[in-house]
């Protein structure tokens, strides 16, 4: 008996403005399967997910779940029809418990503490079946990212869903987080559960999926059984054009410290002790690339080498001078004039503003530059030809510097950011989360340039949440746990294994062997 | 593709969308005046009439337009720095203790030179009164809006207390100072026209109104000309990223409210200097609160405030023509005619955008599918 597909469409079309969004997509999704959906950050996927899940509505073509056509005006409906979305960003109240978290608009009557007994004989349910283990009367405030994420999953089984979207679920997790996630997806699978499993890192469709469909452009280039592709075949799809991951780097020498930390402790906003006694030198000719899980000091230690956080203790030098210690601050602008350029890891917060044109992007954190303004008054000219020179050498798209930076995709916010960081030609590079939120066509290209800089004698310290991208760039990998410096590895002797153990706060005894080879 | 707003062409953002508001506006008002018996349509011909009918109605909706260009610009400089300021109110009080203070200080000896300070004292005063807000809120975090609507408390009472205490005018009874010396004020319309030959009425018109167009120009000019301005607005937009940009945010705070101050300050040229020619209790109305009507409805761009001025200058003085030509029509009811226009084009500037974006998007983007 063949059993109707849990999602399918035909020919959905969606546009915004004079833009094809999603252009005649097809996509079936066979009940109790887990299907992949890859493509680069503008490619169409999340507009795909929003239609399938009621946030928009297609201009045309046809949604059909469980072998009904229906339309949905709402997410709401999307839910009642079992279709839930756990997204990228986790819609979660952080101050409620979990158990408020998950009954929030569903406590189905009047007074809570009734709805509160029925949820969690129903969650009990759930649990046992899908094996969670969440503390329900925890505030969702105190637990990891990787548990809120399955609180996410139980709010959409709570509400019934047969249907599970998830939006780049690994995006924040850490290597042995996503492995759990893998499990619970596979079991999701062995009790019935559809999934969409929406990604751009191809290691984890061929992971954990059944089926995986390639878009690009806001079309499906393919649609193919997980087990007879490739993840080169799969890039290829997404990317349109072959693509070689392999970086050849150049040997340069070592010398004198571009950089130097020593002893450096720091207070992070929250007024805890986010660095404790970190010290390394950053030479020339070299990616010193910083792991570590999220939130383990990382964001600090880059605000300690730019100017935007001060040290409680030690000292950071440049070039043997003293640029942030307890009685000496430098300020970013004063930084950037002496050669170290910084590309934040958290574009849209502190990288743009996102409400402003392109242009005007262009040369935030220059704009006191003699170039782009004289006397208290701005260039234009000089700026719209700073602009202009940025979108070509990068190939930022669409090549209108006019829009909001709001309105590019990640990739292409990302490649503006690098070209005004770079315009300068610094000595120095920090960089942050260097591809996040970026398509792989663009990924390639700013590992690329980072080589290039470095094999150019540029000193360039990348902190990253993707071992991956870390293990394919550095020349050595720092590791953070906890505002510790753990160790620092050369890329020779480094194995995920050994980084994960060291992200987790082990210094294992090679590692102590790699600090004295140095 | 991220799903934000369609982007419309800049004529239908900032001037169909507006006068769909501001038509629904009317239309609500018609039904209360038609609720209380009298003819809408009858009663709009008056308050247009009134408003433009003749010179010297001209000259009064100009003349409070005037008034609504300075709150207007001071409430949308800080919200260009991403603060909400309250206090125009008593910014603009402080501004006519200053221009006030100016005035009697230097006397009738050199009138040129006593405007000239006037106009510095009311500047330097709105700005100062805004100082001790924006310095709490920079550097100590207290919420600009909760101080700024406090210190408008206080200088109401210090006015009352100045003008019932050291300056009363000498023998008077009413809270007001004496007259301001002979000569010194700024120059009426009807006096400027009749210089280059013109006939035209009397009315309160004067060289403030001319003063509060070059205050919007240099607004604007600031903003999207000056360096401050492009890192006013950033800091407005994202606080964060002005950090970034190595930008001192509770820097930019302080002076951004400053010159808000200032702006509002500058009101009393318009009120004292032109008109009233003395200082007097309360003389600032309420037109510090209209102002943050107007730099809504104004979409926060000079242009747009003084248009949005304008249309609230017609409003006061069309208004009172009004309630003196309907007996039915009250004062009070005027004021509920500019709460609703308040309400449609300043309070709820986007209940048309979603329309008209999908009417656009269905219509001019037809052709190239």
């Amino acid at each position: 008996m063949h059993v109707a597909p849990a999602i399918e469409t035909r020919d959905l079309c969606k546009r915004f403005g004079d833009v094809k969004a999603n252009d005649n997509v097809s996509l079936v999704v066979e009940q109790g399967s887990v299907h992949g959906i890859v493509g680069e950050n503008g490619a169409g996927k999340s507009t795909l997910l929003k239609m399938l899940f009621g946030f928009y509505q297609p201009n045309s073509g046809d949604l059909i779940v469980n072998g009904e056509h229906i339309s949905f005006s709402s997410p709401s409906e999307a839910m009642a029809a079992g279709i839930a979305m756990v997204h990228q960003h986790f819609m979660l109240v952080e101050p409620f418990t979990v158990l408020e978290n998950i009954i929030l608009g569903a406590e189905g009557q009047g007074l809570l503490k009734h709805a509160e007994i029925d949820a969690k004989a129903k969650l009990k349910g759930l649990e046992q079946q899908f094996g969670f283990d969440i503390p329900l009367d925890e505030p969702v405030s105190h637990l990891s990212v990787g548990q809120r994420q399955r609180v996410e999953i139980l709010k959409a089984l709570f509400r019934g869903a047969e249907t599970l979207i998830l939006d780049e679920p690994t995006a924040v997790l850490t290597p042995q987080e996503c492995d759990q996630l893998f499990e619970l997806v596979r079991l999701l699978k062995s009790r019935g559960k559809t999934i969409l499993f929406v990604t751009h890192k191809l290691h984890e469709i061929m992971a954990v999926t059944d089926t995986v469909t390639v878009i690009r452009a806001g079309k499906v280039i393919v649609r193919t059984d997980t087990s007879s592709t490739s993840p080169e075949a799969l890039a290829e799809a997404m990317v349109g054009s072959k693509i070689s991951r392999a970086v050849t780097r150049a040997d340069t020498s070592k010398g004198t410290p571009r950089i130097s930390v020593q002893n450096v402790s720091a207070v992070s906003d929250h007024g805890h002790r986010a660095l404790q006694n970190v010290s390394f030198d950053l030479f020339d000719g070299e990616v010193l690339g910083v792991a570590g899980v999220a939130g383990n000091g990382q964001t600090e230690l880059l605000e300690i080498l730019t100017g935007l956080r001060r040290v409680s203790e030690g000292s950071v030098s440049l070039t043997g001078n003293v640029i942030n210690s307890a009685n000496v601050y430098t300020d970013p602008i004063a930084l950037r004039r002496a050669g170290v350029a910084h590309v934040a890891e958290d574009r849209l917060k502190s990288g743009v503003v996102a409400s402003m044109s392109a242009r005007e992007n262009a040369i935030l954190g220059y704009q006191r530059d003699a170039d782009f303004s004289r006397n208290g008054l701005m260039r234009l000219a000089a700026i719209d030809q700073a602009a202009n020179d940025y979108f070509e050498s990068q190939d930022v798209r669409p090549r209108n510097p006019d829009l909001p930076i709001a309105s590019f995709s990640g990739g292409n916010q990302q490649k503006l950011v690098i070209a005004r960081e770079i315009a300068r030609s610094p000595q120095t590079l920090i960089i942050g989360q260097p591809t996040r939120g970026v398509d792989i066509g663009a990924v390639t290209k700013i590992h690329d340039q980072i080589t290039e800089l470095r094999n150019a004698g540029k000193a360039l310290l990348v902190v990253s949440a993707d071992l991956d991208e870390l293990m394919a760039i550095s020349d050595r990998i720092a590791v953070l746990c906890d505002g510790k410096l753990v160790g620092i590895v050369p890329i020779s002797e480094a194995d995920e294994r050994t980084i994960g153990l060291m992200m987790a706060g082990s210094p294992a005894a090679t590692v102590d062997n790699v600090e004295q080879s140095q | 593709m991220s799903g934000g707003p369609t982007k419309l062409p800049g004529i239908l953002e900032s001037v169909l969308i507006p006068f769909l508001n501001i038509l629904v506006a009317l239309f609500v008002s018609g039904l209360v005046v038609l609720a209380l018996g009298e003819d809408p349509f009858f009663a709009l011909g008056l308050l247009i009439e009134g408003a433009f009918g003749y010179q010297e109605a001209i000259g009064y909706t100009f003349y409070y337009a005037t008034n609504f260009i300075f709150t207007g610009l001071a409430v949308s400089v800080a919200f260009h720095a991403g603060h909400f300021n309250i206090g125009g109110e008593g910014q603009a009080m402080l501004g006519g203790l200053g221009l006030t203070l100016a005035v009697f200080w230097l006397g009738d000896t050199a009138p040129v030179l006593s405007v000239i300070v006037a106009i510095f004292g009311a500047a330097l005063f709105g700005a100062g009164w805004a100082f001790i807000p924006a310095w709490l809120q920079a550097y100590r975090g207290s919420h600009v809006v909760i101080t700024t609507i406090m210190f408008n408390f206080i200088a109401s009472a210090l006015l009352a207390y100045l003008l019932v205490g050291p300056l009363q005018r000498p023998g008077g009874q009413m809270p007001e100072s004496s007259d301001f010396p002979e000569g010194v004020g700024l120059m009426q319309f009807h006096e400027l026209m009749e210089a280059v030959g013109i006939n035209f009425e009397q009315s309160p018109l004067n060289l403030s109104f001319l003063i509060a167009l070059i205050a919007a120009a240099s607004v604007w000019f600031m903003l999207a000309r000056t360096r401050f301005g492009y890192e006013m607005r950033v800091t407005g937009q994202n606080s964060d990223a002005a950090r970034f940009a190595g930008v001192s945010v509770p820097r930019v705070t302080v002076i951004a409210l400053m010159m808000s101050g200032a702006l509002a300050g500058m009101m009393g040229l318009n009120e004292l200097l032109g008109e009233q020619l003395r200082l007097i209790g309360n003389f600032t109305l309420g037109y510090g609160f209209v102002g943050i009507a107007v730099a809504f409805m104004g979409r926060n761009h000079p242009l747009g405030i003084v248009l949005a001025a304008i249309l609230f200058g017609i409003l006061y003085q069309g208004g009172a023509e009004l309630a003196f030509e309907m007996p039915n029509i009250t004062r009070d009811l005027i004021v509920v005619i500019q709460g609703l226009v308040i309400l449609f084009a300043g309070g709820m500037p986007y209940l048309f955008r979603r329309p008209v974006a999908a009417l656009y998007s269905r219509f001019a983007l037809k052709g190239e599918r």
